[in-house]
């Protein structure tokens, strides 16, 4: 791969004799367990999240295989009903609130976002180690939920069945789920700030690197967003413990609130879920394409239409309740609307492809695959925002595929080509790339046989959320059955290749792609400070292409510097 | 602070606190923004409440009224109030600590506390009110139901009037803990004409609990005022 | 504009020592505003009582905001932050009453 045969020659650059002895990197600044739980490191941090988050994935996916395996055969022959209920909940609400929403912006962002604004950490670093703690103490009230029965009102806890009926353990879950929003607050404030007040001299908003203005609009989702959820799930644990009624149909309360409520957090939540992955994809195609992300401005300014607009949309799930069919009609409306944005990323990404240098590496092969997908994922959810369509489909597996090409097809494809393209960074290792592209294909089939088939079964009328179905959709489901093995073979893969490249992967110098952005100006690992010395910004992101006329300097270390030191 | 920071600051920039920031204008900015970005949470925490609130009184435009005039809204009135002059103190403690008065720091803040308390005894005595007369929803306890055939829908005025003033009370007793961390820094002079934006912040958060009774007292209390005033 | 390095940015408040007749006069405001909210719920406007009693609030809250919480003398950025709340609460309850408001058209 040229990218990794380029990496000796960028590691001559840095020719400083230091080269070869052991050098300080955040990674080696302390050894025991205190400089792990009591850093305030972002990068550290980072890590300590990676691993808790990769942790959350494997027990979702856990659940993921066993509702796979029921649904195999059209009968009941794994689990009954009961339990099948209580694995798609807990696999909802451990993938969504303990893996897909804290997946990019609390592993690759709290990694990430300082460096390539080119500050020394988050603005409260105190704050973001918090947000670690308040995630883990969320994720144990959830793993106590998982072992003490588990929950059956699916992730979206709708009342009253939530409220009044389930006998599953709703409270402790919502005790957890609210916890956990805590810590996604935390991020979210401790983004916004850094990113107004810790940015690096010269690095205007406009030469921002399309990630931060991803990662800002997804913190200002975070921060707008989850407090609702938690009023909400609060009044539900009332609700349970105290009989409030707010949502009791009984003595005139309304469920149908509660989904304004749930949804007005969730459907923009549905946005923190993808918006980080569309950041990463931009760096990654630009990084390979060898230019300059087309459109910067329009791709930048889509991603605050994205959080604002997301905010006026969440009706479109609700087109089946009781809702007015002229608020429908807006939702739907604005539905369409929130397209635009979307649309407008892909176009530009497409756009920067064209006549682009472009290398098949492993992470552009995931960002690849995230275009198409999240091409199909967006466009069925423009059909199930138009409300004739969404009568037949809602609540079957067309949904479900759906949002399965959006949050898997789209968000664990960008998290995978994140962290591949990321991972030099963060370890000083390169990944073998054979296995790194082989897993690639892998995930990619088998995450199309796995959800493809359930978008037929869907339109064929197969309600989701159920354990038995009929005869009929029989084959499509055991192809989705397969597919799920394949993809779970794929998403093995990787924690093995890259576990092992922490100690036997090749060392790369900074800039192991040959790509723009403060980041790969740092060494690899970086040191904790990130930065040697003060950064000034003076040129554009993404400036591929013509060696720039200004701006070059040589920092503390030898190192070819796009940003000169004061 | 750090060995890093060794590079010079230019003349008459303070160094900061944390060895992260450049100065101490970028970390007292950093704070103060972070703390208006945390009052947004606040706001979006109970906006889910005032918007059920806002559905259920256009619901239920007569029950909600017979409902709020069983709330004394004498004694709203006067914590409106009592909240209202801690809000002033506040206030002024913070303008103390700007003009270097030590002293007047630690009393301003002593009697911020005072009133907040206080807020919270009436309240108090409003609850175990409202719990005597049978008016606080909850599975054990019994819902009077002396609003006839609106008291289901008036149990739920008093659903939301609990969760609401109980997040409020909630915040108050948060903001007396933090009210007692600055009486103890000031009683070290921690707070100087340029070292006060802590004491700002906290009395950004205590001047936003004030905002929210602002609209609470006439949303709960004054529904059923003009016929059923002096009860 | 990178702020963080600017020492003229907008670091609000230590060039703001307001009056002490600016605090005396916003308190004085807030309880004329506390007596008006009161007198005008004994009297029966109707669906008036609720925007009158809303208005007082509205204008009680934007004192308390630009005086005593100093916004008034504050950079763009914190009028921004201290707008976007209500703003969003505004969309929450506009949408949210707009299914409640036209279910019965």
């Amino acid at each position: 791969m040229t990218g990794s045969t380029d990496m000796g020659s960028m590691a001559t650059t840095t020719g400083h004799a230091a080269a070869e002895a052991p050098r300080e990197t955040y990674l080696t600044n302390g050894y025991g367990w205190k400089s792990w739980f009591l850093t305030v490191d972002h990068k550290r941090i980072a890590i300590l999240y990676l691993i808790s988050v990769t942790f959350f994935f494997l027990i979702g996916g856990l659940f993921a295989v066993l509702m796979r395996l029921e649904l195999a055969t059209p009968r009941a022959d794994v689990v009954d009903a009961e339990t099948y209920n209580r694995l798609f909940t807990m696999h909802g609400v451990v993938m969504i609130f303990f893996f897909l929403v804290p997946s990019i912006p609390a592993v690759l962002g709290n990694f990430l976002v300082p460096i390539m604004i080119g500050a020394r950490d988050l603005a409260f670093p105190k704050i973001n180690l918090l947000s670690w703690y308040i995630y883990v103490v969320g994720g144990i009230f959830t793993l106590i939920v998982a072992v003490s029965g588990g929950v059956d009102t699916g992730w979206t806890f709708y009342t009253p069945y939530s409220s009044t009926y389930s006998n599953s353990q709703v409270a402790l879950t919502a005790v957890g789920v609210f916890i956990t929003g805590f810590s996604s607050i935390l991020t979210g404030l401790n983004f916004i700030v850094t990113i107004h007040k810790m940015r690096a001299p010269g690095l205007t908003w406009f030469r921002l690197p399309l990630f931060i203005w991803a990662q800002y609009a997804t913190a200002l989702i975070m921060v707008l967003g989850t407090p609702v959820l938690a009023t909400t799930i609060f009044l539900v644990a009332l609700e349970r413990i105290f009989r409030i009624g707010i949502f009791d149909p009984t003595i005139g309360g309304d469920p149908v609130l509660f989904q304004h409520l749930f949804w007005f957090y969730s459907h923009p939540a549905v946005y923190i879920m993808i918006l980080p992955g569309m950041g990463v994809i931009s760096e990654v195609i630009s990084a390979f394409s060898k230019k300059r992300v087309f459109g910067y401005s329009f791709v930048a300014f889509s991603s605050l239409a994205i959080a604002i607009l997301g905010f006026m949309v969440w009706g479109h799930h609700m087109f089946t309740t009781g809702q007015s069919v002229y608020a429908s009609m807006v939702f739907s409306v604005l539905t369409m609307l929130v397209a635009v944005p979307s649309a407008v990323k892909v176009f530009n990404w497409a756009a920067t492809l064209y006549k682009g240098s472009i290398e098949l590496t492993t992470p552009m092969l995931y960002a690849l695959a995230f275009m198409g997908l999240f091409t199909i994922g967006g466009l069925t959810g423009v059909f199930l925002g138009i409300m004739a369509v969404d009568r037949h489909l809602h609540d079957t597996y067309f949904v479900v595929a759906h949002f399965h090409y959006v949050m898997v097809g789209s968000m664990v494809m960008a998290f995978l080509c994140g962290v591949h393209f990321w991972w030099p960074k963060m370890f000083g290792r390169m990944y073998p790339e054979f296995l790194g592209r082989f897993a690639a294909i892998i995930v990619f089939v088998g995450f199309n046989l796995t959800f493809l088939p359930q978008f037929v079964v869907g339109f064929q009328g197969m309600p989701r959320r159920y354990h038995v179905y009929p005869e009929e959709f029989g084959v499509m489901n055991l192809l989705s059955s397969a597919g799920a093995s394949i993809l779970g073979a794929g998403y093995i893969l990787p924690m093995f290749y890259l576990a092992w490249s922490l100690k036997w992967g090749k060392k790369v110098g900074p800039n192991p792609w040959e790509a723009k952005g403060l980041e790969w100006q740092i060494e690899s690992p970086p040191i904790t400070h990130n930065f040697h010395g003060p950064v000034r910004v003076t040129e554009e992101a993404y400036a591929y292409g013509e060696e720039p006329t200004h701006g070059h300097a040589t920092n503390t270390h030898g190192q070819k510097e796009a940003t000169s030191v004061r | 602070m750090s060995a890093d920071h060794a590079h010079a600051l230019p003349a008459g920039v303070r160094p900061p606190t944390y060895h992260h920031f450049e100065d101490l204008a970028q970390q007292e900015e950093s704070e103060k923004l972070g703390m208006w970005a945390f009052l947004i949470t606040e706001v979006m925490f109970f906006g889910a409440l005032f918007t059920a609130y806002t559905v259920y009184r256009n619901l239920y435009p007569e029950a909600f009224m017979d409902a709020s005039s069983k709330l004394n809204w004498k004694l709203g009135a006067v914590n409106t109030l009592v909240l209202i002059v801690s809000s002033l103190t506040m206030a002024l403690a913070i303008r103390a600590a700007q003009t270097g008065k030590y002293s007047q720091v630690i009393w301003q803040t002593v009697a911020t506390m005072i009133f907040g308390a206080t807020f919270l005894v009436v309240k108090y005595f409003e609850y175990m009110h409202k719990y005597h007369d049978g008016l606080m929803p909850g599975p054990t306890l019994f819902f009077t139901d002396v609003f006839g055939e609106h008291t289901p829908q008036a149990r739920i005025f008093f659903s939301i009037y609990f969760a609401m003033t109980g997040l409020h009370a909630f915040h108050m007793v948060v903001g007396l803990g933090i009210l007692t961390w600055v009486l103890i820094k000031a009683r070290k002079r921690y707070f100087t004409p340029d070292r006060y934006l802590a004491l700002e912040n906290v009395g950004l958060y205590w001047h936003f609990v004030d905002l929210v009774w602002i609209f609470l007292f006439p949303m709960l209390y004054l529904l059923g005022a003009h016929y059923g005033l002096g009860h | 504009m990178a702020s963080g390095t600017d020492p003229h940015g907008s670091h609000g408040g230590e060039h703001h020592i307001l009056p002490l007749g600016v605090y005396w006069a916003v308190f004085l405001a807030l309880v004329v505003g506390t007596i008006l909210t009161v007198w005008s719920a004994t009297i029966d406007l109707g669906r008036l009582n609720v925007i009158v009693a809303l208005l007082i609030a509205s204008v009680k809250a934007a004192l308390v905001i630009l005086y005593f919480m100093h916004v008034k003398y504050s950079s763009r950025m914190v009028w921004i932050f201290a707008a976007a709340g209500f703003f969003w609460v505004a969309i929450m309850i506009l949408f949210t009453m707009a299914d409640f408001a036209s279910r019965s058209w």
